[in-house]
This record gives C-alpha cells, sequence and structure tokens, in this order.
C-alpha cells in the first residue's frame, strides 16, 4: 500500500483560476453531421448539433460529446483515436481527414462543420461505410512478402538506401481516405484505387520481395494504374503525408520500363 | 446496403479542377469533331449541301463557337502535355502545381493572341 504524499508547495504564484481546466479556451461550434440510418429514414439527411467545445479538442472529440451526451444513435467508427488504427476517416469540411487528427480550431468554427461519410463505399450507417471493396482491392495486390530460394537462417539483409526506397508507402494506415477521395474511384469500383497501388509500391519497391513483375502485371490492367487521372485528391488526402501520386506515377514507369 | 451518400461536393484542390476541365473540354472537342467530320462528309453526297453547311461558318455565333472551341482545344492540350509529364517525368508529380500556373499563363498568353486576330476578322468590317 502506497501512502498518497500531500502536494508540494507551489512555487510560483498563480492567480486565481490558472491551472485548472479552465485555461483552454472554448468555443461554441454547430457540428452538421450527414445521418443516415436504414432502420428509420429511406435518405440520408443532415443533422446539426450545437456543442461547446475547447482549443485541443479534434472533431472525433465533438463526436463522443455528440454520442456520449445527446443523440446514442450517432454511428462511427473509432479505435485508438490517435491517427494509428485508421478507422475514423471521413469527409470534414468536404475534404478525407482522420477525425482524430483534425483539430476543431483549425477549422472555421463561425460555420457548421460539415462530416460526412466517405465517397465512393457503400454506405451502411450515418458515417459507417461498407470497407470491403476496398480490402478486397488491398488483397488483390498481395501485401505480403514473396521469396524465392532458401529461406536465411538469420534475418533478411538490405542496406540503409534500398530501404529508403519504398520509406514512403510503408507508412499507410489504411484508413481508405485516399481511395475515397478518387474522383475516378467514386465512379468506377472496379477501380483498385490510390490505397492498393501505394501497398503494391511498398512491396514492387522492396529489393527482399521477388513478387514485383507479379503484382505490376496485376496492376497493368484495364482497371489498374491507368486508371489514375492524377488529380491529386489522394496525395491531399492522406493522414500520413504519402505522395501518394507520386507513388503510383512510379508503378506506371516500372510497368514501362521492366524487362520481362 | 445504399446507395452512397451524396452530400457536399469534394473540395478537391488544383489537381481535380485541372482533371474536370481536362474532361469537360475533351468532350467539347469530340462533339465538334463528330459535327465536322459529318460535315465534311456532306462533300462527298452533295456539293450544294456542303457549301450550304460550310457557309454557316460565316456566321456571328459560329465565330463564337470557334472562339470558344479554340479555347478548349488550347486547355486540352496544354494540360495534356503536363499531364504527360506527371505521368512519366521523375519530378512530374513534385511540380504539378507549378505546371498548371504554367499551362494557364500559356493558355491566356495564346487564347489572347487568337482571339484579337479572330474576333478582329470575324466582327471587323468586310
Amino acid at each position: 500500500m502506497s501512502t498518497e504524499l500531500p502536494e508540494p508547495a507551489s512555487k510560483i504564484e498563480l492567480k486565481p483560476g490558472v491551472g485548472g481546466g479552465g485555461e483552454i479556451p472554448s468555443f461554441d461550434i454547430t457540428l452538421r453531421v450527414r445521418r443516415y440510418l436504414p432502420e428509420t429514414t429511406a435518405d440520408a439527411y443532415w443533422e446539426d448539433f450545437k456543442l461547446t467545445m475547447y482549443g485541443t479538442d479534434r472533431v472525433l472529440d465533438a463526436l463522443h460529446k455528440v454520442k456520449w451526451d445527446h443523440d446514442g444513435t450517432l454511428s462511427f467508427r473509432r479505435s485508438c483515436a490517435h491517427g494509428v488504427c485508421g478507422s475514423d476517416a471521413m469527409r470534414i469540411n468536404g475534404r478525407n481527414r482522420l477525425a482524430c487528427k483534425t483539430l476543431l480550431k483549425d477549422l472555421d468554427t463561425s460555420k457548421p462543420i460539415t462530416v460526412e461519410a466517405i465517397k465512393g463505399l457503400p454506405l451502411e450507417k450515418d458515417l459507417i461505410v461498407d470497407m470491403e471493396p476496398f480490402f478486397q482491392s488491398y488483397r488483390e495486390i498481395m501485401p505480403f512478402l514473396i521469396s524465392k530460394g532458401h529461406e536465411p537462417t538469420k534475418e533478411r539483409y538490405q542496406s540503409a538506401e534500398d530501404r529508403e526506397r519504398f520509406d514512403d508507402t510503408t507508412k499507410c494506415i489504411l484508413c481508405a481516405a485516399c481511395t475515397s477521395s478518387c474522383p475516378v474511384f467514386w465512379t468506377d469500383g472496379q477501380y483498385f484505387g490510390p490505397a492498393a497501388i501505394v501497398n503494391a509500391h511498398r512491396f514492387i519497391f522492396d529489393s527482399r520481395d521477388d513478387a514485383g513483375d507479379m503484382r505490376l502485371e496485376i496492376l497493368n490492367d484495364k482497371e489498374g494504374v491507368w486508371r489514375c487521372r492524377t488529380t491529386f485528391n489522394c496525395s491531399e488526402a492522406c493522414p500520413r503525408g504519402i505522395q501518394v501520386t507520386k507513388a503510383i506515377a512510379e508503378v506506371k514507369q516500372a510497368i514501362l520500363s521492366r524487362t520481362i | 446496403m445504399s446507395k452512397t451518400s451524396s452530400g457536399t461536393l469534394y473540395r478537391g484542390h488544383e489537381g481535380m479542377w485541372s482533371w474536370v476541365g481536362h474532361r469537360v473540354t475533351g468532350v467539347v472537342i469530340f462533339l465538334y469533331l463528330l459535327v465536322h467530320v459529318l460535315d465534311t462528309a456532306m462533300v462527298r453526297v452533295d456539293a450544294n449541301a456542303y457549301d450550304a453547311i460550310i457557309s454557316t461558318y460565316q456566321t456571328p455565333w459560329m465565330a463564337l463557337g470557334e472562339t470558344g472551341l479554340v479555347a478548349a482545344i488550347l486547355f486540352h492540350a496544354f494540360n495534356g502535355l503536363r499531364l504527360i509529364l506527371v505521368d512519366f517525368w521523375k519530378q512530374g508529380t513534385k511540380y504539378q502545381r507549378q505546371m498548371l500556373w504554367g499551362v494557364l499563363i500559356l493558355w491566356v498568353i495564346v487564347f489572347a493572341g487568337f482571339a484579337i486576330r479572330h474576333l478582329s476578322i470575324a466582327f471587323g468590317s468586310h
């Protein structure tokens, strides 16, 4: 059992009111959420929530406040809430963002903040979409190491330069912000989409992997990299800052220059 | 499972809007070429009918239409070169925004030159 020590006296004279939770500025926002409740209504509709939030709050905190204090039926995905799990990609003020990485104070709080589900994937409820088509494309590019020959007895060596070649595309968290920002993907669900190509890039340019040609063959398809129209929405939407369009261009160039 | 939500318009940046412009001008050029191939083909059918159709190209409305057509072709051509560089030049994706500004500047210069010459002939004193 540990005995609780009394808090040591402060060495600085604090003015009353400072030091508590009150020092974080609070402000009022209107959160405009695109609701879709298939059990009760046929169509999606906008619903406004007036909330008092703090300068440290993110869009995810506002959604939590709605769900916990106002309307428990609001549905959205989130797991880690720290920008790593990739669950809470959504369209915030018309652009794909992670709700857990978007601070409210960085948005224009004088106007309603719109929150919608990501585009191009089947909507299931409120902010939740069916991610299966997205993961189907991801599986098709074989996102795992394929090597020929004998298993090495120790680890597979790789130089720092060879590792650097595909460093950018290792950052993907599969949140679908890029794929669902792509105008081609919105209208053509068969297109592999930026995320699948990014994850193919991660193995194509890995010196330890031997199935690069196979992946290039998969992406040299009518619905592969050639569907990319370089709108750069994906690069702009990526919460990890991956240069997605650049990765796709590199795969295009690799397909043209490869030696089979 | 429902259709996807139709909410706000996606707020893309320059890249997305240049793509929209490329699509729109591409469709405009295609429609013009379709009509133009048909009216030129009339010369094989009936010379008088061909002359009648071609004479409509002299009307002011056609002159304005041609101005729009050249505007579309110029944008489509310059932006098409930019897209080739984005795909096949190593630094293309890095400088896509600067290249778009280059396209627009080039477009304004060349189109202004054409518009002054073309409209002064079309609407000037005969």
